[in-house]
Parts: structure tokens; C-alpha cells; sequence
């Protein structure tokens, strides 16, 4: 056999108690797409950022091309031929294309000839690998996915030979992740080694010819990608086995509870951010909201909820308008008319991180009986429902005194949901319910959905993962610019044709 | 005839009230567009007129003096370097500690070397910088337009003064024609970028204070030991926040700082020429109140018609990598 171009031996690296990588061992072969996968916080970007040096290993080797390398810097990672496409793109907004590309690899203190010779051996790049960017646009002007290609640009221009991509598609549509899928293969045909982080089962099966899964910090497992399966893999990533299609019956639909009516609404700089929405939702179904972030979803759900004025238009609870340009009602009258918010930022507007646990499970509802009476709270009364409720949401660990932050993203997000799911609401208005949270708790947390839908809650279900829209809705509507600019019946729609709606072109 | 002289001797003037502003407009470019917040430009300054002063004065050289108030103000820097890079203090607070320090540090030096609160001896003339003749001067004064121009305009000012306006594009071409300047912009705007191109964002931090420190000492040498003698207490008089007021108002931009830096300066020469003239229809105004307009005038500015300034994004951030 070859030796492999990256070989990993015994890594082991600790944050204070957090032991996040132990002893990983992980050998890459040169010329293949090699996946890692693992839930959030296993521990994969912790890995790679050891290879990109970023970290330093507490201990353990590294070698490349089997010789030992140490990695002090990105420098020396990148003069070992390694390069890391980020989750958070590493690019300066108001920079050129190129002024990114060659920032620390400008050649010469002064700009002159080798700004010309650094355009043409990026021409050259962009050709072979049909990258298709203008070096002279600023980075602002550029969408997600050609940002994203920048990235890849500034790593081959710097002499990649492996290029570790970190979770690439979480912001992408999906004819963005096809065209980068593209450049990946052409990268892989021109002999490049590709690493894929990610916790997407799809593009494991996609992409990769070897897969290694991590668990809790841990190599559980290397895999040729040919002879295993989403299941095996979940089950891997997860410990146990894990459901990935959700099951669930046909709706019953019924009246119609929810209403929204020529809504137009304005953000807090005064920009129009929902130009003219108008849908209905059914009792006993879950309408789901497709689109890529920043299209008019964060806007949308803070005036349905009551958090934000609209300018003009209509939303009605039970026919009833609960808000129209002159007035609305705030979000305590509208919980008590049976109106509860999952908000899209748990942390901002979801929790007080910095409150315990049983402080946040009663929030909204603290006024009320039996948490409190005559303005008193009764501690007694709320600890005895937390353990209650954080039992039957599985919130690990089961301590209602522990500080929310403390615990993971998953089980933040259920104290959210069994907030305001404890009150059986009939309109629930869902904001990226499993943005951040593990493949486990993601089961959980859709079934729990289904379950109210089914007990006749009309759901409005606001993602910007798409396989969560398609697995949990019955229907689809897909929000771009502000616009709502498609209807669709969950049972005859593709994820093409709803990824074309949410990139503005179809 | 009279009025042109006047208007020549009000921009002769603003050039040299204008020096100090340029010089501490330059300094403070360099920190935050590095993401390090200059709000001790002031102190920096205070301290550098001292030591320019002091310097001068034991050592019989006024170019030593600068030299000497060079390493006073690139140490200060370094100090706010150390507390708000290394140590990720804040750095508004880091500033505003050298700011008081300094004003404490200069009277209470100057009170024990020389028994006077707060002033230094007055300066020989082999110990200051003084007004520069250019060739020609002298024999085109009598030219018209010309000789207007050139000899009671652009001739006959401190080294300072020339130094500053050769300064300008001096920074420009740093800042947007070098490497060095490109990894200043980029570790003000995103410092993980700038990291992940293998550049460490410290010593990016720290190489662009210590010009910071550099420029600054200029500002200071010129106001002790060339348009004035001697230090006196608080001589920097604001000049260090309306230098940092510029740079905003020119947006972290040379040449627009540049501008800023002049529409200050000439704003008080005419502050000055009209303290206890009549303005007609008006009459007597309160010299106060005519000292006032250059504060004013940057209050009005920066409140509503300059625009949205702005900043480099991670201006007063301390760099910290995350997890």
C-alpha cells in the first residue's frame, strides 16, 4: 500500500476539562475525497484546526507524505501543502478577490509586478478548475458560494495539495452544493486531496470514497464508503440507532387558525424585508418556509410573533387580527390566546443563558399558576415541574439548577420546546428548530413536532435545512427577497425544484 | 491688495496649525486600521512635546530631542499594546490611562527638574527647530501671484511643517501600495483571515503601533520645540481628540483625513484672526465663543454631515481564536 499523504497518530488535545480529541488516529490517502463525520461538537473541527495549526496537539504526531511535520502555525500547515476552507469564511469584505488571495503570500513589499504575475497564475487556476471568479470584485458584492470558491482559490494559489473543507454546504442552496461538488471532483481528477467535515449523511454517500466517524472526541470507525450505509454511519456518529426518515401520517387538515394578509414589514434599519407575504395555516398541519437565510425569516417570525410592527397587511389568530399597521398585540396576550414562539436565535431571544434551567422553563409562563401566586414565586411548585418536563424532554443532564449555558445546543433547545410546548398551543411558530443541535436530539425534537400537529397545533416551520422542511411539512412555501415565491404540496417536490425557487430563478 | 495678504498669511497659518493634527491623524490611521482604538494619541503627543523639549534642552539638540521623544512615544504604544493586544484590555480604557498619566507625569517632571509647575526652560535658538527660508524666497517676494504663493505661503515655515504634507502620500502608498499595508487593513477588518494566512495578528498589531508611536513624537517636537520653546502644561490642548475626530470624519482615509486635518486647522487661524474683530452686522462676538468653532465645527460634522463613517470591523476588538 501507499503510505497516505496525511497520517494522524495518537492526537490528543484538551480545552481545560473539555477533552475534545483523544487519541485519534486517521491516515488520508493522497488523490481521494476523505469524509469525517460526527455530530456537532465530536470534535472534527478541533481535529482539523490541529492539522491546519491553529491548535497545537497536546500530544501526538503528524505526518505528510510520511515524513514527521510539526505545525506550529497556519504558516507551516500551509507550507506543508494544507488548506482549510472555514465554516466562517476567512475573507476580508471590503478586500479585492485578489487582495484576499494573496494577503501574506504577496511575494515583494511593494505592489508592481507581482500583483501582475499573482492575476495570471490565478487566471490559470480559475480555468483549470473552472472556478469562473473575477478577481477584482470586492468580496461583499459576491454571494455565498462564490465566497466559498474564493476560499478555494486562495488555497490552491497558495499550494494545497490536501484541502480540508469544514461543514462547506450549511450555507449554501442546493445548485450551489452541486457546483461545488463539481470543483471538488476536479480537484480530486487533478490528483488533490479533499477532506469533507460535515454531519450531512448525503454528502458522505455523495462524495467520498472513505468516510472516518467521530463520537464524543473519539475515532469510532473508518469506513470505504462503498460498503456501508446512512444507517450504519448515523448509528456510529450517534451510539445507538437512530430513525432518519421521519414517520408520519397524513394530515388531517382543518380550519384554518393561522392567517397572514399582504404583510409588509420593515427591519430595524428601516429596510423593507417582506415585501407583500400572504399564506393561511390549517389546524392539525405544519406549513414549512424554505429559503436561505436573510430573505425575510427572521422579520417574518418576530411579527407573527408579535415582537416586531408591521407596516402594513393583516395577521389573524382565530379571525381575529392581532396585528395590522396601527397596532398590535405584545407576545403575553398572544400565548394566552394559544400562540407559542420557538425563537431562530435560542440564545438571544430564546433563553437567558445566564439564568438556571428552571428559570428558563417557566419564562412567559412564571405569572401564572402554579409557578406563582400573588406575584410570589413558588419554588417549590417550579422545581418539581422542571424535573417533570426536563424528564419527559430528555434534557440531559436532568438538573434544573444548572446555568443554561452549561448545557449542549440540543438540550437548550428542548428546554425551549418544552416551554412552550407544555402549554399545548395551537398555533406554534417555529424558528430553525435543530440549527446547532445533534442527529439525536434532531429525532426528538421533529417527532415531538409531528406529535403536536397531529394533536391538531397548526406548525409554521421556518428552516434553512431543507431536508427538514421536506421530512416534516405537508406544506411548502419558499421564501425569497421578501417574497413568498412558491407554494408546493410536500408530496410531489423535489429538493431541485425548491432549491431553484430559493436561489431567485425559477 | 490688503486682503490678499490677509488671506495669504490665514493659509500660511492653517498649514502650520494644520501639522500637529496631520501628524497625529497619521499616527492613529495606523492603529485602527490595525483594529488597535487610538484614543491616547493626546497623552502621546503631551508626552512627546516634553521629552522634545527636555531632550533639547540637555543635550543642546533638537534633533535628539526628537529622536528621544520617538522612543517615549513608541514605548507608550507599546504600553497600550501590551494591555489591549497581549493582554486583551480594553482599549478605550488602556488609552484614557495614558491620557491622565501623561498629563500628571509632564507637570509633576517638570515641577521636579526645574521648579517651575509645569513649564521647561525656554529654548535657545540652536535648541529648536526653526522657520525654513526656501531658495528664492527672498528675491521672488515682490513678485505678484507668485511671489504671494511661494514666499509668504509655502516658504518660511518649521521642518515639521513640510514633513507632514510629504507625509500624506508617504501613508497613502504604505497603506494601499505594500504588503505591509495590505496585512494592516486586513488585521483591522477580519484578524482570523489575516491568521489563517499563516501572519501573526500581534506582531501585525504591534509593527503598525510602533509607527503609530513614531508619527505621534512629530506632533509633539513641533509644538515644543518649534512653534513654541518650551513645554508648557497641557500644551496639546485637545489636539489629540480632534486629530482622532479627523481621522473619523476622513473616514480612515489618508487623503480625506488629510482634508479633515486642514479644514480644523483653518478653522482656527480664522478663529484667531477674528478674536476682537467686529464682524459687520454682528458686531463683537465673545472671543470664547470664536474659540469654540473648531469643536463645534467638528460636533456638527461628525453629527450629520460626513455620512456613515465606517470603522474597520474589528476596530477595539482584541484578537481571540476561537474554539
Amino acid at each position: 500500500m501507499v503510505s497516505p499523504i496525511l497520517e494522524l497518530k495518537d492526537i490528543n488535545k484538551s480545552f481545560g476539562h473539555v477533552h475534545a480529541n483523544k487519541n485519534i488516529n486517521l491516515q488520508i490517502s493522497k488523490g481521494t475525497i476523505h469524509g469525517i463525520i460526527g455530530e456537532n461538537g465530536a470534535g472534527k473541527s478541533t481535529l482539523m484546526s490541529i492539522v491546519f495549526g491553529l491548535y497545537q496537539a497536546d500530544s501526538g504526531t503528524i505526518n505528510i507524505n510520511g515524513k514527521s511535520v510539526k505545525l506550529k502555525s497556519p504558516r507551516d500547515s500551509i507550507e506543508s501543502g494544507i488548506g482549510m476552507v472555514h465554516q466562517h469564511f476567512m475573507l476580508v469584505e471590503n478586500f479585492s478577490v485578489l487582495e484576499n488571495i494573496i494577503l501574506g503570500f504577496e511575494g515583494e513589499l511593494v505592489f508592481g509586478k507581482n500583483l501582475e504575475k499573482a492575476k495570471k497564475d490565478l487566471i490559470n487556476l480559475c480555468e483549470t478548475y473552472k472556478l469562473n471568479i473575477d478577481l477584482d470584485s470586492t468580496i461583499s458584492d459576491l454571494s455565498v458560494g462564490f465566497r466559498q470558491r474564493v476560499e478555494i482559490l486562495k488555497s490552491l494559489y497558495r499550494g494545497a495539495e490536501i484541502l480540508i473543507l469544514d461543514e462547506p454546504t450549511g450555507v449554501l442552496t442546493p445548485q450551489e452544493v452541486d457546483e461545488l461538488f463539481k470543483i471538488l471532483r476536479s480537484l480530486k481528477e487533478e490528483g488533490k486531496t479533499i477532506v469533507l467535515i460535515t454531519h450531512k449523511l448525503n454528502e458522505i454517500m455523495d462524495l467520498t470514497s472513505e468516510v472516518s466517524v467521530m463520537r464524543q472526541g473519539e475515532m469510532v470507525g473508518h469506513k470505504k464508503t462503498d460498503s456501508t450505509n446512512k444507517e450504519d454511519l448515523a448509528e456510529m456518529m450517534v451510539g445507538r440507532s437512530v430513525l432518519l426518515r421521519i414517520n408520519k401520517s397524513s394530515a388531517k387538515q382543518g380550519e384554518v387558525v393561522f392567517s397572514v394578509k399582504d404583510l409588509v414589514v420593515k427591519d430595524d434599519l428601516d429596510v423593507t424585508r417582506i415585501k407583500n407575504v400572504s399564506f393561511d395555516i390549517h389546524e392539525g398541519e405544519i406549513l414549512g418556509l424554505a429559503g436561505v437565510t436573510g430573505n425575510g425569516q427572521t422579520e417574518l417570525l418576530e411579527a407573527l410573533s408579535g415582537i416586531r410592527k408591521i407596516e402594513s397587511g393583516e395577521i389573524k389568530l382565530f379571525n381575529e387580527i392581532i396585528s395590522n399597521q396601527n397596532n398590535f398585540l405584545d407576545p403575553r396576550i398572544l400565548k394566552e390566546k394559544g400562540l407559542a414562539h420557538v425563537p431562530e436565535d435560542r440564545q438571544r431571544m430564546g433563553l437567558v443563558t445566564d439564568f438556571k434551567a428552571y428559570e428558563n422553563l417557566i419564562f412567559g409562563y412564571h405569572h401564572q399558576e402554579p409557578f406563582s401566586k400573588s406575584s410570589i414565586l413558588k419554588e417549590k411548585e417550579i422545581l418539581s415541574f422542571s424535573k417533570k418536563v426536563m424528564d419527559e424532554y430528555d434534557v440531559r443532564p436532568n438538573s434544573p439548577n444548572l446555568i443554561t449555558s452549561n448545557f449542549s445546543g440540543g438540550n437548550q433547545q428542548k428546554i425551549i420546546l418544552s416551554r412552550e410546548l407544555n402549554e399545548n398551543p395551537k398555533v406554534l411558530l417555529v424558528g430553525q428548530p435543530t440549527r446547532g443541535v445533534d442527529i439525536g436530539a434532531i429525532e426528538f425534537i421533529h417527532q415531538r413536532l409531528i406529535d403536536m400537529r397531529n394533536k391538531g397545533a397548526a406548525i409554521l416551520l421556518v428552516s434553512v435545512e431543507l431536508d427538514e422542511v421536506l421530512s416534516l411539512s405537508d406544506r411548502i412555501v419558499v421564501m425569497f427577497d421578501g417574497n413568498i415565491v412558491g407554494e408546493k404540496i410536500n408530496k410531489n417536490v423535489t429538493d431541485r425544484e425548491l432549491g431553484l425557487l430559493m436561489a431567485g430563478v425559477a | 491688495m490688503e486682503n490678499l495678504a490677509d488671506i495669504a498669511s490665514l493659509l500660511n497659518s492653517t498649514f502650520r496649525i494644520s501639522t500637529p493634527l496631520i501628524f497625529a491623524a497619521m499616527a492613529g490611521l495606523f492603529a485602527e486600521r490595525s483594529g488597535v482604538i487610538d484614543f491616547g494619541l493626546e497623552g502621546k503627543m503631551l508626552a512627546a512635546a516634553f521629552v522634545a523639549a527636555v531632550g533639547s534642552y540637555y543635550f543642546n539638540s533638537p534633533w535628539l530631542g526628537l529622536v528621544l521623544a520617538i522612543i517615549a512615544c513608541v514605548s507608550l504604544s507599546m504600553l497600550h499594546g501590551f494591555a489591549s493586544v497581549t493582554h486583551k484590555g480594553d482599549q478605550v480604557v488602556s488609552c484614557v490611562a495614558i491620557n491622565i498619566l501623561m498629563i500628571g507625569l509632564t507637570t509633576a517632571l517638570a515641577a521636579a527638574w526645574f521648579g517651575q509647575a509645569g513649564l521647561t526652560p525656554t529654548l535657545k535658538d540652536n535648541q529648536r527647530f526653526l522657520e525654513i527660508t526656501l531658495p528664492f524666497a527672498d528675491s521672488l517676494q515682490n513678485v505678484p501671484i507668485i511671489g504671494l504663493i511661494y514666499s509668504d505661503i509655502i516658504s518660511g515655515h518649521y521642518i515639521f511643517v513640510y514633513i507632514a504634507y510629504l507625509l500624506v502620500p508617504i501613508v497613502f502608498w504604505i497603506v494601499f501600495k505594500t504588503s505591509f499595508g495590505l496585512r494592516i487593513r486586513a488585521v483591522g477588518e477580519n484578524p482570523s483571515a489575516v491568521d489563517t494566512a499563516g501572519i501573526n495578528v500581534f506582531s501585525m498589531r504591534y509593527k503598525a503601533l510602533m509607527v503609530n508611536g513614531v508619527l505621534i513624537a512629530f506632533a509633539g517636537a513641533h509644538l515644543s520645540t518649534a512653534v513654541n520653546a518650551n513645554f508648557f502644561r497641557e500644551m496639546s490642548a485637545g489636539r489629540g481628540y480632534l486629530a482622532l475626530a479627523a481621522l473619523i470624519f476622513g473616514k480612515w482615509h489618508p487623503k480625506t483625513a488629510l482634508i479633515a486635518c486642514l479644514l480644523f486647522g483653518f478653522t482656527d487661524a480664522l478663529q484667531i484672526r477674528l478674536q476682537g474683530v467686529p464682524i459687520p452686522g454682528i458686531g463683537l462676538i465673545p472671543v470664547q465663543f470664536i474659540q469654540a468653532t473648531p469643536y463645534i465645527l467638528t460636533v456638527v460634522l461628525l453629527a450629520g454631515f460626513v455620512g456613515k463613517a465606517i470603522a474597520p470591523n474589528a476596530i477595539g476588538q482584541p484578537y481571540i481564536k476561537e474554539r
